[in-house]
């Protein structure tokens, strides 16, 4: 079985009509690891004993009158998602040797939906980073192009799915961390709205910003997917409890009368040409396929870079205070007072880039200078919001690029982290406002680099996205 | 030496009543629990953990400032206090510091001078640390109390007095324990304090230079501690020395206080809004309810229970002074409909037992339904008093009906008029000499008489009944 190019829908399919079992299935998607993982790097660790064993147990309900649409279903996890019995190292060395006591919420949605944990994927260290170099362990590579960083923090999960070694995956989006891996590696990758699904269990970056979603091959598994794991969670007090919508049904709906928002300040000199010529091709076929294109404004967009690296480092420092080396992870040798516990096992166990946001997050909160910064940062950000509620008046999707390049070399970006940093302007502002978004594949460089097109949507807005995502990537792409 | 004027202000945590911790689902944990047996992923701070509001501390906090006069903010919102130190797992403390629950209001205490008013700054909900055990060569963490629910009360610094300070707190005691807020138990840990405390010369309106003694948990240690510091800065002062702003640590054992930092080394907490829980909304009518479901505070049931049972100013404020002993008489004397009776028996033999034994009435097994049958058995003559209080302490230790025990026992007085004739005749044939000195004129005999009569009956005889066959048995035979 070639389990390379196999959706969520077509495994579903498979196993229901017993082409395959679950066991099969799992045991093609350990094989592909296997193969391919020395090269890719996308899996910190592979839980092959465990997986057969779920999947065994999938095979049983399944012959006992059960279905669903994951059931059976190896799905990988990114490293930072507590998956009971599995290690979440978050790819820090703080955190080797942990082993997770309880389910994350949206683990234990998958565990009940029959879904199998094979492996847990590769990301910046705690999500800080967008090209997973950040991770303490291994340099994930990009399946297009070996030389080349596969995005992050999420870059392992993009790189399983886009790679053969997954058929869909979960990643988290902090500033972008699901869009640009999704648009590096040429898969689809959905960032839901804040408050759509549950965080309780997701070792927390930045808390107001965070938000789980599906890292799949198309439109229709990301929606299949999303299905799974939204909703209110009683653990977690900042999800909202609206109804889910049937994401599938919401997938059939066209372009015709759609309205695309093109932002201007999304559309810029600076950002590479092949980048954007992908982006401006998608959005004439868009239009020729019946949908409007109006041109809006987000005045504040400039600033939010800015804006993410207060809000997010602030919150940072707090939620990687915890990691002392007390009560789990890496403790050092003999400390002398427990001061020197703490210091000594931060200095070695959190990397460069984790230990530069905790700075800068202590700093942007001490005393004396929260309003010039954090203070400052809290209203900006209203504004932000305010910017997208205001262009949502005309239009109901925006339609931008996801980064302003392709995927770059291993190593290019590693000694300018501003530079990176930047790499970031087209994604983080969604995360500051709440909104939805997905990068869905649309088309390549000469280089043959995959290119992701942004769609962006209101808050609570994942019907709409979805349904203009799978109308491109179904009748005008092709 | 001029006159100095000392002012004091304290902190007060109270730990409140609920079921559960603060922020998740573990029970409150009792104090001789194995160390770390009453914790979960929430409360230990793992990675992926959030916080869940625990509603009924809202409440109780709420209803506490309402009973002290306090403005209830209807949004309040909670905060991280950012310190490391390994009494808490998440190395930030969830508190309320921008927008508490509870703002303004007081208490009034009793002064040699007459009543006085001490304002409250605020009221605010927080989770309380874990504990660290130290032994010889290393210390321990126990988690059982980390997240125990703890409002602090904050007064302003109108407290002149150790005495003044021991008045506040004994008042605030009786109301929080009124209310079912808190046990307030000190031997427990329900009640601790933090006192600032400054002198300055008579004449001078700015306060002087503060000092901060932490974490005291008995009435002793505090009043001790503020004694020690007002002599100590009294006596700094008065040799010229300067009081420097800092935080001090009470030694029961040296029974002084010791400096643990000076504002200089003071932590910058970095306080930062919680991003993982929303603001707590109160609607008016929520609140509205709860004022209204406020428990009569002790000098307004004092004056009702004088009206309503007529019985003397001193016993009812006596008995209104502990909730549980007022609940228990109103208990008793709706029962028999005798408040009178129900109170002489509380304020004499009841309050005797509970002294003599140390419990609270509620800790031990009499009930209000059988003092207020033995009320009646006495009143209806089935029993006569000395046979109803040697009943009571029984009652007091082992439970159960005096009904049930009178007839099991044949306790019953006699009131049949042939038994006791008997009794007389034998008592006046064996004591000539006393009808003699009947008839002699000493009245005082026939009381001798009836007393043999009573001791012939082994007590069960109707008194009244013996002294007025006695009565007319002598009066025949003059």
């Amino acid at each position: 079985m070639d389990v390379s190019t196999l959706t969520i829908c077509e495994a579903a399919s498979g196993l229901r009509a017993k082409a395959f079992s679950s066991v099969e299935l799992t045991g093609a998607v350990l094989d592909a690891i296997e193969k391919r993982d020395a090269e890719l790097n996308a899996y910190l660790s592979v839980d092959a004993e465990g997986a057969l064993r779920q999947a065994a147990g999938a095979d049983a309900a399944r012959a006992a009158g059960a279905d669903g649409d994951l059931l059976g279903v190896p799905v990988a996890i990114k490293d930072l998602i507590n998956v009971e019995g599995q290690p979440c190292t978050c790819a820090s060395k703080q955190l080797l040797g942990y082993v997770s006591p309880y389910d994350a919420t949206v683990s234990a949605k998958l565990r009940r939906a029959g879904a199998i944990f094979a492996g847990r994927t590769n990301m910046d260290e705690f999500a800080m980073g967008s090209s997973t170099e950040a991770s303490a362990f291994k340099v994930t590579r990009n399946p297009h192009d070996l030389s080349r960083v596969p995005g992050g923090s999420s870059g392992g999960s993009a790189a399983a799915v886009a790679g053969g070694e997954a058929i869909a995956a979960l990643g988290t989006d902090t500033g972008g961390s699901i869009r640009q891996p999704a648009s590096f590696c040429g898969c689809v990758g959905l960032k839901p709205s804040y408050g759509r699904v549950s965080r309780y269990g997701v070792t927390a970056y930045a808390s107001s910003l965070d938000q789980v979603g599906p890292m799949t091959r198309t439109v229709e598994d990301a929606a299949v997917l999303l299905q799974q794991l939204a909703g209110c969670d009683a653990r977690d007090g900042t999800t909202l409890d609206l109804p889910v919508p049937d994401y599938r049904a919401a997938l059939r709906g066209g372009l015709k009368g759609l309205k695309i928002g093109l932002p201007k300040e999304y559309y810029i000199d600076g950002a590479d040409r092949e980048v954007m010529a992908c982006v401006r091709r998608a959005v004439d076929a868009c239009a020729a396929a019946g949908a409007e294109i109006v041109e809006v404004s987000l005045p504040h967009t400039e600033y939010a870079i800015a804006v993410y690296y207060i809000v997010a480092t602030a919150e940072a420092s707090a939620n990687l205070a915890r990691f002392d080396g007390v009560r789990y992870g890496h403790r050092a040798a003999n400390p002398r007072s427990v001061f020197e516990l703490y210091a000594k096992s931060r200095a070695e166990g959190l990397g460069t880039e984790v230990k530069r946001r905790i700075i800068l997050g202590t700093y942007v909160l001490s005393s004396g200078y929260y309003e010039a910064y954090y203070g400052r940062a809290q209203k900006v950000r209203t504004l932000v919001r305010k910017d997208y509620a205001e262009a949502f008046k005309t239009c109901d999707v925006l339609m931008t690029p996801v980064a302003p390049t392709a995927a770059y070399r291993i190593g290019e970006a590693c000694d300018d982290p501003l530079k990176m940093y930047l790499g970031d302007i087209f994604t983080v502002p969604a995360n500051l406002a709440g909104i939805c978004g997905i990068s869905v594949p649309c088309g390549a460089t000469a280089a043959g680099l995959p290119v992701g097109l942004q769609l962006l949507g209101p808050a609570f807005g994942e019907g709409t996205i979805l349904r203009a995502a799978y109308a491109y990537e179904q009748e005008v792409r092709a | 030496m001029s006159k100095y004027l000392i002012t004091i202000g304290l902190e007060t945590h109270v730990q409140l009543k609920t079921n559960t911790k603060m922020f998740c689902g573990c029970g409150i944990a009792v104090l001789d629990r194995e160390p770390n047996t009453n914790v979960c992923p929430v409360c230990l701070g793992y990675p992926g953990a959030l916080p869940v509001m625990n509603r009924e501390a809202v409440k109780l906090t709420v209803m506490s400032g309402l009973m002290l006069g306090c403005e209830i903010n209807h949004v309040s919102t909670f905060d991280r206090k950012n310190y490391f130190y390994p009494d808490m797992s998440k190395d930030y403390q969830i508190t309320q510091q921008a927008k508490p629950l509870c703002q303004g209001g007081g208490v009034t205490i009793q002064t040699p001078a007459g009543p006085k008013r001490v304002r409250i700054n605020h009221i605010h909900l927080e989770e309380d640390a874990a504990k660290i055990n130290h032994y010889a060569r290393f210390s321990g963490v126990d988690f059982n109390r980390c997240g125990t629910p703890l409002m602090e009360i904050v007064s302003e610094p109108d407290l002149s007095s150790p005495d003044e300070a021991m008045a506040y707190l004994l008042a605030l005691k009786q109301i929080l324990v009124y209310a079912g807020v808190s046990d307030c138990n000190l031997e427990e840990g329900n009640l601790r304090c933090d006192v600032n405390i400054s002198v300055r010369p008579e004449g001078q309106a700015q306060l002087g230079t503060r000092a901060e003694i932490k974490n005291m948990n008995t009435f002793k240690g505090i009043y001790a501690a503020l004694e020690y510091e007002i002599a100590r800065q009294l006596a700094t002062v008065a040799r010229g020395g300067v009081i420097v702003q800092e935080t001090r640590r009470w030694e029961p054992d040296l029974g002084e206080t010791q400096s643990m930092r000076s504002k200089e080394n003071a932590h910058d907490y970095r306080y930062l809004p919680e991003p993982d829980l929303v603001p707590v909304a109160l609607a008016p009518e929520q609140v509205a309810a709860w004022r209204a479901a406020l428990p009569e505070m002790p000098a307004a049931r004092r004056e009702r229970m004088m009206a309503e049972y007529g019985i003397p100013e001193y016993d009812a404020g006596v008995l209104a002074d502990a909730r549980e002993n007022a609940d228990f008489f109103e208990a008793a004397a709706r029962l028999c409909g005798q408040g009178k009776t129900v109170s002489n028996w509380f304020m004499t033999e009841i309050m005797r037992l509970l002294s003599e034994t140390g419990k609270t009435i509620t800790e031990c097994p009499l009930t209000p339904a059988a003092l207020a049958e033995l009320v009646v058995l006495v009143d209806t003559r089935v029993i006569n008093g000395p046979t109803a209080k040697e009943l009571l302490p029984e009652l007091f230790r082992e439970g159960g009906m005096p009904d049930a025990l009178v007839r099991a026992r044949g306790l019953g007085q006699v009131s049949d008029t042939s038994a006791l004739e008997g009794f007389v005749e034998q008592a006046l044939a064996a004591n000539a000499k006393s009808v003699e000195d009947f008839r002699a004129g000493k009245k005082a005999a026939a009381g001798f008489l009836v007393g043999q009569v009573m001791k012939l009956s082994k007590g069960k005889a109707d008194p009244q009944l013996v002294g007025k066959l006695v009565a007319e048995k002598l009066a025949g035979l003059a």
